[in-house]
Parts: structure tokens; C-alpha cells; sequence
């Protein structure tokens, strides 16, 4: 096998290392070639099956490439692209990982989801494409790439957030979150062009060499510049000070896309985070008077509690899991904030890394049982959710999962992932940021508990009329809730392999 | 891997019972739990490991992997017992499946639900009482909280969304508390340790390998973590003042429930001080024996003068367990085997006596649909049997000799009469015997006013003998009493064996 991989490896040429990225592209074109061709609308399924079989086909691809190590210290390094445009190495991939999954999840969903609306073979083949960019978002080496990327990502998010055209609330969080974004994209290659002046370079590891030989004169530029770099990351992740367009859009767009943005977008802006201030700003290298941790570090705590106690002042479910979602990047962000010079550095940017994957699966999951919840008609509050476990018992088990893993209860993969990130923050000395965000896991536990409260306990208020199973979005929601419950035990093969491709970063 | 067994046939029992229809839910899980009884008596028949299990001394049934790495430390899935958790496993298993048949005739609604997730809580149940990990340990611990939630605020009295968040939020809350005593622990420890298991780091804790952490040096955080985990421990006993969750809770949750939360949940905060404060610490805790007995006398007291003080049946004997609680930590701080050894007791005594008085009460409560004291009187007339079996465990819970509750207290107070930590021992346990008094007041009270006297009855309802399903368990639990009363070196040797190694040797 190993002699197999090897000269695999030998013969394929180094562009093929890309091959989730162009995969997933490819579905998407193939998916409007077939919109082109079928004589009028063209068959859901045959959309559905061509979305989630080329993620899934992407996501064992990225899979294979992890487990043979493409791009990973033992079969060489690194694989660096187009003038060193665009990187494959373990921190990509994983990334890619995380991003694939949730597409295919929310392909499979949206299969239901969709039914008797128009438009869906845009509707797949834009969800594709922003995949695309998510991918390439993990794999960019440059701060041209970064950009391009992120905006490939974006572009199709905000028609997929209006997706639903005749629905207000659809189309007011779709224009919300393209004016918040445009301003945000202009700061970021604002704060790019500011970089290029002091550095003369857009490609990360030539900034962060120029940046260490000494630019003194300019270290108000490159402050500046990292500042304005630091807010573009913010709108991706929806962390303080961008996080304000994240419950309009959520709340409004098609809850599969929530799922979308919030989980596999939001991984993809820390893909970009982690890689530009790690490679093109290291601690090392730096001037003095550029403290980007420090900013991190007020960012996270800003973010985790602010996102908490919004999200328990909430009256409806979705918008309650957008600012839980704003409390999660908080969470994340600890993995730039606890950051040192020669600390163990790795283990805290692993931990970050698991925790988005796991993040992925419960929140993916928590975000498609409101599509389900949607697709049956019932309301948005968490008084609508009153005695619905009666009526579903078991997509209610597993929304059940995903609100305990969310809010780090035990039995669940939420727990252990935020566990090995306290742990690690500890580890580095930040034993206060582990403190501030243990408490605030705690809080969370409030509101949402909420939401198993009234499904499970509550009396109901009407009947429901609940007569479909939907195949799609029940076999979405119990794989993402019986992933939620597999990452407990599996845990541990996912935060080793999480922390050895962050520590190849320093 | 009996124990890996165990806990996994339990868990596919509440799989199974989950998704199987209403009609034969409960006889399905009576069935399914008679399981884990057959292998745990098996255990208890197979047992050959002497000492304490986190003191050096073997361990029986034990299997050990690395579950994760993280960091310096290892996560391991390490599970055994020894004598101190051999008896609570048997309790457990046998517990649940009494309080399974006797959940036949309350329970109709959503029954398929109701008893998957008492099997549920009786999995994690087993994992809490057998793992030897910190970390597999406290995921069971936590993951007892959620099937117990939903049991109180799904088919709890009308009250019981109240009672369900109060006892979510404090069990919850102490649980944080005490992991972050423990954490700062592990990391005060530092390289001395390189996992997570619970023996490595009782034996570097008694070996002094502490050093400080957080700006606090090593006394003082082996004092802050020792009263962080004692006050999270001590929620879930519930010790006074942090026991109102108690009789909210108790009042509203089915007696099925309650039966299994007296029974055996309380047990898992005594059984965590002992494991934890009382074994890896013993100096802080000797040099605490003031505040810790007085703790526990005033819980014996107060708790037994509320008890005097109730209407609802239910709320006495919740109240009961307060003060049955006290003599329980009243034990484990006089450092002497019969004082820890007879708390250990105590605790099996306690899980089978108040579990027969709660199902007791349920008895009359499924006919009568009342619990007040006041509303009835004379019921012994019309349901002999089950009157007869309320008494005999209410003199057992007063502790009567030849009964189970007897040799608990007894032991209690014959180590903490002669214990040596502190000369004020002899004077808190004269001041701890008056709550036996105070429980023969209101039991016997409670039992005059509803049971005997001339029959009347203000309901609606025909009072008539219990069935069978419902007197049979309350049999079960009485004989069970009355054989480890006679019997009590069944349990109590392999206990002492195990406490033995907690009394000597380093750090007391």
C-alpha cells in the first residue's frame, strides 16, 4: 500500500494535491451543465445526489490525503503552488474536511428543503462554488489568494442567503449581509495594501521575512494593516466587531445555509485567520509595538461573551444559535489568542482546529433540525417547540445531542473538544481566557437547555401536523447527530491528528 | 471487561426499550435489567482484589488504555472496582431494577421513553461507580444528570419544571465548581503525574508532590481545591444548607425516581468525597474536622427537625436523607475504620432503606392519590401487607438492631466515638445520636396519624390491597435489609479491607 501511495505520488503531477478543491468546483459546473441541458426543471434528485456525491467524493479525497500525509513533514513537506500562491499541508486539508462534510450534510438537507422551489440547480451549484472557496480559503498562501478566495466564497453566500426572493426576511438579511461584507472586504484589501507598502510582498512567508529584517519606520503602517487584516477575519468568522450581520442573515436565509455559513464559512475564515497571522505576522518577527494577540485575545473574550448573553436574551430558536454561533468563534479565536513565542503553540491551534470540527457536526446538526422544524411549518419560537418531541421523538434526540454538545455537557464531542482547548490555554499560561470561557460555557448551558426544555417538557400548545418524514433532511440530521456522539470516543485520533499539522506551522 | 459489558448491555437495553412499543415497554426493561443483576452478583461471588483501589491495593476486573493523548496528559479509559465500589455496583443494578417494576403501575404515559432512560441513567450509574479515570469518571457523573432531568420534568407532579431546572442548575453548577478544584489539582501537580488516573494521582497527592499553580502555593491550593470539591460533592449529598433542591425535587418526581435519586444518586456525592477529598487529601480534611463534623451534625439535626416539621409523607422522608447523609460524612471524618468503613455501609443501608420507604409511600399514593398525613388514617386496615412492610422499614430506618440501618449507624458511631482527630468527636457524635430520636418521633408520628387508628378516608378513590407488581419489590428491598442487618459481613469486610490502606500511611 505504502509502496503504492509512494509512487502515486512519484508519477501524479503537483497540482493534483489541489484535487478536493477542483472537485467540488467541477460539481458545480457539472451541476449547471445539467440545468442547461434537462429540457425545463431539472430532477431534484439527480441535483441533490450530484451535489453531496461530489463533497462526499471531495471529502474522501481530502480524507485519503491526510491519512497517506500529502503535504505533511513525513513525505517531504509542504506542497507550495503556483509561486507559492497556494499551499497543501495538513492544516488545508483538515480544514477542507470540515468544509466538504458540512457541504454534503447541507446538500442532502436542502434536498427536502427545496422541494417546489425554483432555481435550485443555481441554488447547489452556488453552494458548490462557495465551497470552492472555502477550500482554496485553507490553501492560501498569499494575501492576493486570501482575498480572491474569500471572496469567492462570499459572493455566492449572499445570493444563497436571499435565495428564498419573495420572503422579506430572506431578501432584508440578504442585502444586510452584502453591504456589511462589501464594507468589510474593502477594509481587508485596504489593510492588505497597507501590508504590501511596508512589506513589498503579498506572499506570507516573504512579509513575515521582510517584517522580521526591520521596518521600523513603517511599524504605524504595518499596525495599521494588521488591524484592518484582523477586521476582514472578524466578518468571515462573525466574531466582534463584524459579527452584527451574522443573526440577520442566519435568522433569515434558508436554514440550510445558515448551516452553511455558520459552520464550514466561519471554519474557512479561521483557515485564513490562523495561516496569515501565524506565517505572514509571527510572534517572532513582528515589531514590537504590532501586538496582534493582544487584540485577539480582547477579541475572544469580547466575542464568546457578548455572543452568550445575546444569545440568552433570544425568543426565537434560530436567531438564538446565530449569537451561540458568535459565542462559538469566540471559543475558536482562543487558539490565536493564546499564542506565544515558543510556547506550545501547536497544541492551542489543534485544539481550536478540533473544536471547529466537532462545531461542525453540532451546530450543521442543530441548524438542519431547524430546517426540518421549517419544512413541517412549525413556528420559530421557543414556544412553537412546546411538546415537539411527542410528535418527532427521534430527530428530537438528536437536536437534544447537538444543544448538550453545544454547550459542552459530557457525554458528547462538544465537551472534550472544548475541553483540550481550556486545557491547552492553560497550558500556554492563559489560564484566565480558559477561565472566562469556561464560565461562559456554563451560561450557555441556560438557553439551551431551553430548547430541549420545550421540546421534551412542555405541553404542547396547538397539534402539530406533522406528516412527512422527510428522508433527506432526517438522514442530515441523524448523521450529524450520530457523528456529534462519535466524536466523544473518536475523539482522540482527531485532536492528534489536529495538533501535529499545527505544530508543522511554526 | 465484565465491567465494559455491563455498562454496554445496559446501554442497549435503553436503546432497545427506547424504540419498543408502549404496551410491553416496562416488562421489557424489568426483564433487560436483570442483566446487569446477574452480573454484578457474579462480580460480587468472583471478587478476589484486596485494599483500596486508589492506594496501591489490587484492583479486580480492571482493564486500562490510553483513551486520547492531550497535552502531558494522558486520558485513559480505566475501570475496576474494589470494596468500596463492588457494593455500590451491586446496589445499583438491584436497585434499578426494583424501581423499574415498582414504575409498572404509575407510569402510563410515554412509557417506552420512562424506562429507557432510567436503564440510561443506570448505564452511566455503573460508569460512575467503576471508573478509575477522572475523565471517564466524570463524564458518567454528568451524563446521570441528563436522563434524571428529563425523568422529573417529563413525568414529575405538577410542579415539575421548576423542580427539574432547580435540580439541572445546582447539581450543574457544583459539578463546575469541583472539576475546576480538582483541574487546578492536576495541574498543581504538574510532572509528577502523566495521566489522568485517579490511583496516580491519589498516590502523588499523598506523597506531597504538590506545588502551587495560579499565583497560590501548595497548602493553600490544596485547601482551595479540597473546599471546592467538598462543596461541589456536597450538593449532590445534599448536605445543609445546600439541600433545598432536595424535597423540591423529591416532591415532584415520580417514586420510581425518587427512589433511584435516594437510593443511589445521593450516593454518588458520598461515594465522590470518600474516592476524592476524604482519600487523596486526608490532611486537609483532619485539619477541617471541625467545620466538616459540625456540617455534618448540623445536617443530622436540622435535616430531622424539617422531617418533623413536614405534611407530605414524601417531603418526611426526603428530609430523612438529609439527616441519614450527616451520619455518612459524620463517618468518613473520624478516620477510623469503622467510622469510614461503616459510612461506606451506611451508604448500601441507606440506598436500600430509603428506597423501600419512597416506594412505600408510592404504594399508597397509587391508591390513595394523596400523600398528606392528614388526609387519611386506618390504611393499615385496608392494605395490610403494605402497611406492614412501611413499618418494618421505618423501624429499620431508626435503626433497628437485626436491620441494615443498625449496623451502618452503629459502625458510624462507634469510629467516630473513638476517633482520634480532633478530642471534640466524642461530643459531636453525642450531639449527631439525637437525630435518631428526632426520626423515631416522626416516623412514628407520621405512621399513628396513616396507618393505624379507625379507617377513614376523604377521596374519592376504593382503597383496596396493593397488587402484587407493586408489594413484591418493597418484599425484595425488606429482606435485603434485614439479610445485611444479620448478615452485614456480606459487604462490610470487603469495605473495611478497602478503607484500611485511607487510615494510614502518608499525609495523615
Amino acid at each position: 500500500m505504502s509502496v503504492l501511495l509512494q509512487t502515486a505520488e512519484a508519477t501524479t503531477p503537483m497540482w493534483s494535491a489541489l484535487a478536493p478543491a477542483i472537485v467540488l468546483a467541477l460539481t458545480g459546473l457539472v451541476l449547471l451543465g445539467i440545468d442547461t441541458v434537462w429540457s425545463d426543471d431539472p430532477n431534484n434528485t439527480v441535483l441533490a445526489g450530484t451535489a453531496a456525491g461530489g463533497s462526499l467524493l471531495a471529502f474522501g479525497i481530502t480524507a485519503w490525503f491526510l491519512v497517506a500525509g500529502t503535504g505533511q513533514p513525513q513525505t517531504g513537506g509542504a506542497i507550495s503552488l503556483y509561486g507559492e500562491s497556494l499551499v497543501v499541508d495538513g492544516m488545508s486539508l483538515f480544514f477542507t474536511l470540515i468544509t466538504t462534510i458540512v457541504t454534503a450534510m447541507v446538500a442532502v438537507a436542502a434536498y427536502d428543503y427545496l422541494d417546489g422551489h425554483e432555481h435550485r440547480a443555481e441554488f447547489y451549484s452556488m453552494v458548490l462554488f462557495a465551497a470552492t472557496g472555502m477550500a482554496t480559503m485553507a490553501t492560501a498562501n498569499s494575501l492576493a489568494t486570501a482575498f480572491v478566495s474569500l471572496e469567492l466564497a462570499s459572493l455566492p453566500s449572499y445570493a444563497l442567503v436571499a435565495y428564498l426572493r419573495k420572503n422579506r426576511g430572506s431578501v432584508e438579511a440578504g442585502l444586510k449581509y452584502l453591504l456589511i461584507g462589501s464594507v468589510s472586504s474593502a477594509v481587508f484589501v485596504f489593510g492588505i495594501s497597507l501590508i504590501y507598502a511596508a512589506s513589498g510582498s503579498l506572499i506570507f512567508a516573504d512579509v513575515a521575512s521582510a517584517l522580521g529584517s526591520g521596518v521600523s519606520e513603517m511599524t504605524g503602517v504595518v499596525g495599521l494593516g494588521v488591524l484592518m487584516i484582523v477586521g476582514g477575519m472578524a466578518f468571515k468568522t462573525a466574531s466582534v466587531p463584524f459579527h452584527f450581520w451574522a443573526p440577520e442573515a442566519y435568522e433569515g436565509a434558508p436554514a440550510p445555509i445558515s448551516a452553511f455559513l455558520s459552520s464550514a464559512s466561519k471554519a474557512a475564515g479561521f483557515a485564513l485567520a490562523f495561516r496569515v497571522f501565524v506565517e505572514a505576522f509571527p510572534l517572532g518577527a513582528i515589531p514590537a509595538g504590532v501586538d496582534w494577540v493582544l487584540a485577539f485575545q480582547v477579541l475572544a473574550v469580547v466575542t464568546m461573551t457578548l455572543g452568550n448573553f445575546a444569545a440568552a436574551t433570544q425568543e426565537n430558536v434560530k436567531r438564538m444559535l446565530a449569537y451561540s454561533s458568535i459565542g462559538h468563534a469566540g471559543y475558536a479565536l482562543i487558539g490565536l489568542a493564546a499564542l506565544t513565542a515558543g510556547g506550545p503553540n501547536g497544541d492551542v491551534l489543534g485544539a481550536s482546529m478540533a473544536h471547529l470540527l466537532v462545531y461542525g457536526f453540532m451546530n450543521t446538526g442543530a441548524f438542519l433540525f431547524i430546517a426540518l422544524v421549517e419544512h413541517w411549518g412549525v413556528g420559530r419560537t421557543f414556544e412553537d417547540y412546546n411538546g415537539l418531541a411527542s410528535a418527532a421523538p427521534v430527530a428530537a434526540v438528536a437536536m437534544t445531542v447537538f444543544m448538550f454538545s453545544l454547550a459542552g455537557l459530557p457525554p458528547f464531542g462538544g465537551f472534550l473538544s472544548k475541553y483540550a482547548l481550556f486545557y491547552s490555554a492553560i497550558e500556554s499560561g492563559f489560564w484566565w481566557l480558559a477561565a472566562v470561557g469556561a464560565v461562559n460555557s456554563a451560561l450557555s448551558l441556560f438557553y439551551y437547555s431551553r430548547v430541549v426544555k420545550a421540546m421534551w417538557i412542555e405541553e404542547p400548545s396547538g397539534t402539530f401536523e406533522i406528516q412527512s418524514r422527510p428522508v433527506g433532511l432526517y438522514a442530515a440530521v441523524l448523521f450529524a447527530g450520530l457523528g456529534t456522539l462519535l466524536l466523544l470516543p473518536a475523539f482522540g485520533p482527531v485532536i492528534e491528528t489536529a495538533q501535529t499539522v499545527a505544530a508543522a506551522l511554526f | 471487561m465484565i465491567i465494559e459489558a455491563l455498562i454496554a448491555v445496559t446501554f442497549l437495553a435503553a436503546l432497545v426499550v427506547f424504540v419498543a412499543p408502549d404496551e410491553y415497554a416496562g416488562r421489557l426493561a424489568a426483564a433487560l435489567s436483570a442483566l446487569p443483576v446477574l452480573g454484578s452478583l457474579w462480580m460480587w461471588a468472583q471478587y478476589d482484589a484486596s485494599g483500596n483501589a486508589l492506594l496501591g491495593g489490587s484492583i479486580a476486573f480492571e482493564t486500562d488504555f490510553v483513551w486520547l493523548t492531550l497535552g502531558s496528559l494522558d486520558l485513559h479509559w480505566f475501570v475496576g472496582v474494589d470494596g468500596i465500589s463492588l457494593p455500590l455496583v451491586v446496589l445499583t443494578t438491584i436497585l434499578s431494577t426494583l424501581a423499574i417494576i415498582s414504575a409498572w403501575t404509575p407510569i402510563s404515559e410515554r412509557q417506552s421513553q420512562f424506562y429507557g432512560l432510567m436503564l440510561f441513567m443506570e448505564a452511566n450509574l455503573l460508569g460512575v461507580f467503576t471508573a478509575l479515570d477522572f475523565f471517564a469518571w466524570f463524564v458518567f457523573w454528568e451524563a446521570v444528570l441528563v436522563p434524571m432531568y428529563f425523568l422529573i420534568g417529563v413525568w414529575g407532579g405538577p410542579n415539575r419544571r421548576y423542580a427539574a431546572i432547580k435540580f439541572f442548575v445546582y447539581t450543574n453548577v457544583a459539578s463546575l465548581v469541583m472539576f475546576i478544584g480538582f483541574i487546578a489539582l492536576v495541574f498543581g501537580l504538574g510532572d509528577s503525574v502523566s495521566s489522568m488516573r485517579l490511583p496516580e494521582i491519589a498516590q502523588a497527592l499523598r506523597a506531597g508532590e504538590l506545588a502551587g499553580f495560579a499565583g497560590l502555593n501548595a497548602g493553600m491550593l490544596k485547601t482551595v481545591a479540597f473546599v471546592a470539591m467538598f462543596l461541589g460533592f456536597a450538593v449532590k449529598v445534599p448536605v445543609a444548607p445546600l439541600h433545598t433542591w432536595l424535597p423540591d425535587a423529591h416532591v415532584e418526581a415520580p417514586t420510581p425516581v425518587s427512589v433511584m435519586l435516594a437510593g443511589v444518586l445521593l450516593k454518588m456525592g458520598t461515594y465522590a468525597l470518600l474516592r476524592f477529598n476524604f482519600t487523596m487529601m486526608p490532611d486537609v480534611a483532619t485539619a477541617l474536622v471541625v467545620p466538616i463534623a459540625g456540617i455534618a451534625v448540623i445536617s443530622v439535626i436540622y435535616g430531622a427537625l424539617l422531617a418533623l416539621a413536614q405534611q407530605d409523607l414524601k417531603r418526611i422522608v426526603a428530609y430523612s436523607s438529609v439527616s441519614s447523609m450527616g451520619y455518612v460524612i459524620l463517618g468518613l471524618v473520624a478516620y477510623t475504620t469503622y467510622g469510614v468503613g461503616g459510612a461506606t455501609f451506611q451508604m448500601i443501608a441507606h440506598g436500600l432503606i430509603s428506597g423501600l420507604m419512597f416506594m412505600a409511600v408510592g404504594v399508597i399514593y397509587n391508591t390513595t392519590h394523596t400523600r398528606m398525613v392528614g388526609d387519611m388514617s386506618g390504611i393499615a386496615d385496608r392494605m395490610p401487607v403494605t402497611a406492614g412492610i412501611f413499618v418494618a422499614g421505618a423501624f429499620g430506618y431508626m435503626g433497628l438492631p437485626l436491620m441494615a440501618g443498625f449496623a451502618g449507624e452503629f459502625f458510624i458511631f462507634k469510629g467516630s466515638f473513638a476517633s482520634t482527630v480532633h478530642s471534640g468527636m466524642p461530643l459531636f457524635t453525642a450531639a449527631a445520636m439525637f437525630g435518631i430520636v428526632i426520626v423515631a418521633g416522626y416516623l412514628l408520628f407520621a405512621m399513628q396519624r396513616t396507618l393505624f387508628g379507625p379507617f377513614s378516608f376523604d377521596g374519592d378513590y376504593e382503597i383496596t390491597t396493593a397488587p402484587m407488581q407493586d408489594v413484591a419489590p418493597l418484599a425484595v428491598l425488606l429482606l435485603l435489609v434485614i439479610v445485611l442487618g444479620v448478615a452485614p459481613d456480606l459487604f462490610f469486610g470487603m469495605i473495611q479491607d478497602a478503607v484500611n490502606p485511607i487510615l494510614t500511611g502518608g499525609g495523615l
